[in-house]
């Protein structure tokens, strides 16, 4: 008896159903370019680099199908240390040239690294509309609330007042939150995870992995140069269990000196802190990524200003719909099926002709 | 009743009328009727830019000028012979274009006291004998449609709008053209709403029988067909002729095609054209932005396929950058560039060709790249096929500078065998796998290492093993392709970018130049669009006796080998553009030729009696 036929190894991912499986097991030096790394010692982007390099052999795809595309800034120098095909493009613009890559190669796995002004200023419209496009890529925006390789200037998501070497006294304008903003802007998949925490870090990589769509994860940087420990809360371990709100799909959602804090929805939609002790079990509020109205995943991404008292990291939103390059390739299958491959000799004599001679 | 039929070799009609009164599809009509009855034509569309500017103002006028004669024809013509104004706005704003002796034929119904008083007449034109001069023939154009049709169950606006196809059949009488086309066309539009279809078609045949019986057209006129060469033809646009030639050009490289664009005018029909196109595999992206859609172009280009950006000059502003690193990764990437009258927004839906030096120089730092220019509306589709083949053979951004007289203008195409065309697979190859054998790791692979003949890098796609590299706008190393800051290296690189273009000169038709009695001492030598207007200004100066060359660039970066020599074969060469003077810029700085710059910016395109005169005075002046 003939073995049965199998169907192509399917992917751990749900982004990679197109991409061909690696032959072999890889490892991270796999992924390791020939290039001297070149940020500033303690830089937040070694930790973020170093734990995406060892999460990629989790891909299981050839590296000759993972293309890395970024903008301009200190993150946007990222694809030349991993070994992969990678452009490093111009300031705001690798949303747009990952797009028309993904849209036409669906085998590829394509991933932009991108910083807070290269996304959020000069590039924030190619950012919202790859988000509401839902092209099949996966954005990582290094968020250190400074613009690094110019030496030092406030960045959009910089605190109001802050003072740099452009606003000496002090910013005016008010910060976007990323997170907020890509909610807003129809994204399927939005998450947030700190440089520093890198089991964290490479759980949320795999979640973005695992969604087919544009993925948007914000990533807590820090640069030791022009803001230093501007995460500082974050990551401290005195002060950070009291600010860090975790997010884990299907979990309830716990936090502060032994998970004693939870979650409840309030007055106009908002969600309050409240002790567990004491609440309303039925009340208290349960992660759910897949809860399809983005009101609810807008509402946590509220629960931080700029001063983290309260901040949520992990997936905030993880629900699908079809991919833009999906729904490409579909239209040009419909296409063809209904009215044929096309002829050239038809599509040029079509039209009203007449014959001389 | 027979009328008389007189020959004429040439006819020149002009419809005007109000943006809303289908003159653009009145005009648009004819053509195919001419086309298909085999005449040699030429189209001038101009609108403006406004969907529906007031009714009845100047702003609002709208018309289609159509050429066709019994002999090969180069412009839409300068001077209608026949005028058909559908409202006071449109007998104002066109008149002065008309010559004496020349038919108007005007819709009474419009000329109102208070349509008159909109643009400015005191008295009705139509009365008060100001049109002596002319064939006037005034006709209640509305209201004998409306009376044609009162057994139609359709609205009283639903007739009026009908008018302009009772101008077509009126028209189609009087130059007996051929009417099956227009019906099968009524036949598919209407489709869905037969009441419409039907009276569409009764006005149609109301305006042929209007010509045929009454006595207000006295003569019909024959225009014979043009012996044009052997073939298929079809009437086609630049902008059809453009996409359709990104089509071949895909088919024939064997490159899928991915357009990324921004809706702008005059280019947005291309996007119109290929996002109808998918049965062949085209891509097409409605971008947030131009700098999106050329951004889209240039991943999918680095991704293996033929991508393409359309826009109009505000869009290429916005380009600029990324076309620059296009040029700094060498990546082959078609803009496609339908010039419209600037700066700023200009005069969006009017032609000019003031983006030359922004194609050659428009970007920071030595960024060459190559530029064609199509010389005529069914040349877009040859020149798309040419921009692709120097784009894919030397890795480059490829600019095509149309125009929108070219866009939207028209001519016969003779349809060209698909097996004709150049095949473009043969003039590239994706660099191939370096795939480590029985252990041992082949050379690393050097994604800046060039080929020697074109100086091309290698074409190294995603998804294939062994190549993996990494690039961008930041300098490279010669061969090797890593970030470089090393002085002479940059001198390299610069010099090497510049010599890869440079080189394209070789691999270009030279300069063909038109001197029949080889006395010339006189070369107008033009680029783009103005190809039809300078030809007619030559046959006229030919015709008058005077001696004069002509010669017209395709290739404007690099420019072909000979063009200097050309140049330093005349005494005095003149040079016409729609510009102040941006190829003869070019030409004085390059080959330091004192030539002749002839220059008007109107938003459209030269008269042919214009460019004679010119001729002649510089002749004159030798």
């Amino acid at each position: 008896m003939s073995d049965p036929e199998f169907p192509e190894p399917t992917h751990r991912f749900a982004s990679l159903t197109l991409v061909p499986k690696a032959d072999e097991k890889q490892s991270t030096r796999d992924f390791k370019s020939d290039q001297e790394v070149r940020w500033c010692p303690g830089c937040g982007d070694y930790a973020i680099l170093a734990a995406f390099q060892s999460f990629l052999p989790e891909l299981e795809i050839p590296r000759e199908n993972l293309v890395i595309v970024s903008g301009i800034g200190c993150s946007s120098r990222l694809p030349y240390y991993v070994n992969s095909y990678g452009m490093h493009s111009i300031h705001g613009r690798a949303p747009a040239i990952a797009s028309g890559l993904a849209a036409s190669r669906p085998d590829l796995s394509v991933w932009v690294i991108t910083g807070d002004g290269d996304a959020l200023s000069i590039g924030g419209n190619h950012l919202i509309h790859a988000l509401r496009r839902n092209v099949n890529i996966k954005i990582l925006l290094f968020n250190n609330r400074i613009y690094g390789l110019t030496k030092g200037q406030y960045s959009p998501t910089s605190e109001q007042g802050k003072v740099t070497k452009s606003t000496p006294f002090g910013s005016l304008d008010t910060p976007f939150n990323p997170v907020s903003l890509a909610i807003g802007a129809e994204a399927g998949f939005v998450a947030r995870t700190i440089d520093s925490d890198r089991k964290h870090l490479t759980s949320v990589l795999r979640a973005a992995a695992d969604h087919k769509g544009t993925a948007f994860v914000e990533i807590y940087q820090n640069c030791p140069i022009y803001n230093d420990d501007a995460f500082l809360p974050l990551t401290d371990p005195a002060e950070r269990d009291q600010r860090l709100i975790r997010l884990e799909h299907g979990e309830p959602v716990r936090f502060g000196p032994d998970g004693s804090q939870g979650l409840r929805f309030g007055r106009f939609g908002g969600l309050e802190t409240v002790p567990v002790d004491g609440a309303d079990p039925a009340a208290l509020l349960v992660h759910n990524a897949e809860e399809p109205d983005p009101s609810y995943a807008f509402a946590l991404s509220r629960l931080d200003g700029s001063g983290f008292a309260h901040t949520p990291i992990g997936v905030f939103r993880a629900v699908e719909r079809p991919s833009y390059d999906e729904l490409m390739s579909a239209q040009i299958d419909d296409a063809r099926q209904k009215q044929g491959d096309g002829d050239l000799g038809d599509l040029l004599a079509g039209g009203d002709t007449w014959q001389v001679g | 009743m027979t009328k008389q039929v007189q020959q004429l070799d040439r006819v020149i009609i002009r419809f005007a009328g109000d943006s809303g009164d289908g003159m653009q599809l009145a005009g648009d009509r004819f053509t195919q009727e001419t086309a298909s009855f085999g005449n040699d034509l030429s189209t001038l569309p101009n609108f403006p830019a406004e969907i529906r500017a007031p009714a009845g103002t100047l702003p609002g006028v709208s018309s289609f000028q159509l050429h066709f004669a019994d002999h090969d024809i180069l412009t839409p013509g300068d001077a209608p012979d026949v005028l058909v104004a559908m409202n006071p706005a449109a007998l104002k704003a066109n008149i002065d274009d008309v010559p004496r002796g020349a038919d108007i034929i005007a819709n009474t119904d419009e000329f109102t006291k208070r349509n008159l008083s909109k643009v400015g007449y005191e008295a009705n034109p139509l009365e008060d004998g100001s049109l002596d001069a002319y064939q006037l023939h005034a006709i209640p154009l509305t209201s004998v449609t409306v009376k044609a049709l009162e057994d139609f169950d359709i609205t009283r606006k639903d007739a009026e709008r009908a008018k302009n196809m009772f101008a077509l059949g009126l028209l189609s009488w009087l130059y007996n053209r051929p009417v099956e086309g227009t019906l099968k066309y009524l036949d598919t539009r209407f489709k869905s709403r037969p009441e419409i279809l039907a009276a569409n078609k009764a006005a149609f045949q109301a305006g042929w029988n209007y010509g045929e019986t009454t006595e207000a057209f006295s003569v019909q006129y024959e225009v014979k067909p043009a012996p044009l060469r052997e073939g298929i033809y079809r009437n086609i646009t630049g902008n059809t002729a453009l996409s359709y030639g990104l089509v071949a050009a895909s088919r024939r490289s064997g490159l899928p095609l991915f357009l990324g664009s921004y809706p702008i005018t005059p280019a947005s029909d291309i996007l119109h054209e290929l996002s109808k196109l998918k049965r062949f595999g085209v891509r097409t992206m409605q971008a947030e932005d131009e700098i999106s859609g050329v951004g889209a172009a240039l991943g999918a280009s680095f991704g293996g396929g033929l991508g393409v950006t359309t826009t109009s000059g505000p869009g290429m502003c916005l380009k600029a950058e990324t076309i620059g690193l296009a040029a700094s990764v060498e990546l082959p990437l078609i803009i496609c560039d339908i010039q419209r009258a600037g700066p700023s927004t200009g005069m969006p839906t009017k032609t000019e060709q003031a983006d030359l030096l922004m194609a050659l120089y428009g970007r920071n730092g030595e960024s060459p790249v190559a530029v064609v220019a199509p010389a005529t509306p069914a040349d877009c589709f040859d020149i798309a096929l040419e921009a692709v083949r120097i784009a894919v053979k030397y890795r480059t951004p490829v600019i095509i500078l149309s125009d929108g007289y070219l866009a939207n203008g028209s001519e016969p195409w003779r349809i060209p065998s698909v097996d004709g065309l150049p095949k473009l697979r043969d003039e590239f190859k994706f660099a191939s796998g370096n795939v480590a054998v029985d252990g041992a790791a082949g050379p690393p692979f050097l994604p800046f290492q060039r080929d020697p003949k074109t100086l091309a890098r290698p074409w190294a796609v995603p998804g294939t093993p062994g190549l993996e590299h990494r690039i961008g706008g930041i300098e490279k190393a010669d061969g090797a392709g890593t970030i470089s800051y090393d002085p002479d290296n940059h001198d390299k690189m610069v010099r090497l970018r510049q010599a890869k273009i440079d080189g394209i000169a070789a691999d270009i038709p030279p300069l063909a130049v038109d001197d029949p009695d080889g006395n010339a001492r006189v070369l107008v030598l033009g680029w783009g669009s103005t190809y039809g207007s300078i030809g007619a200004a030559v046959r006229r100066v030919r015709i008058a006796g005077g001696s004069i060359a002509q010669a017209h660039l395709r290739h404007l970066s690099p420019f072909p080998a000979n063009l200097g020599d050309v140049l330093r074969a005349y005494d005095k060469v003149l040079v016409p553009e729609i510009n102040l003077g941006q190829l003869a810029l070019l030409l004085r700085g390059r080959f330091l030729t004192d030539v002749v710059s002839y220059n008007r910016v109107r938003g459209l395109p030269f008269k042919a009696a214009e460019l004679a005169d010119v001729i002649q005075d510089v002749i004159a002046n030798v």
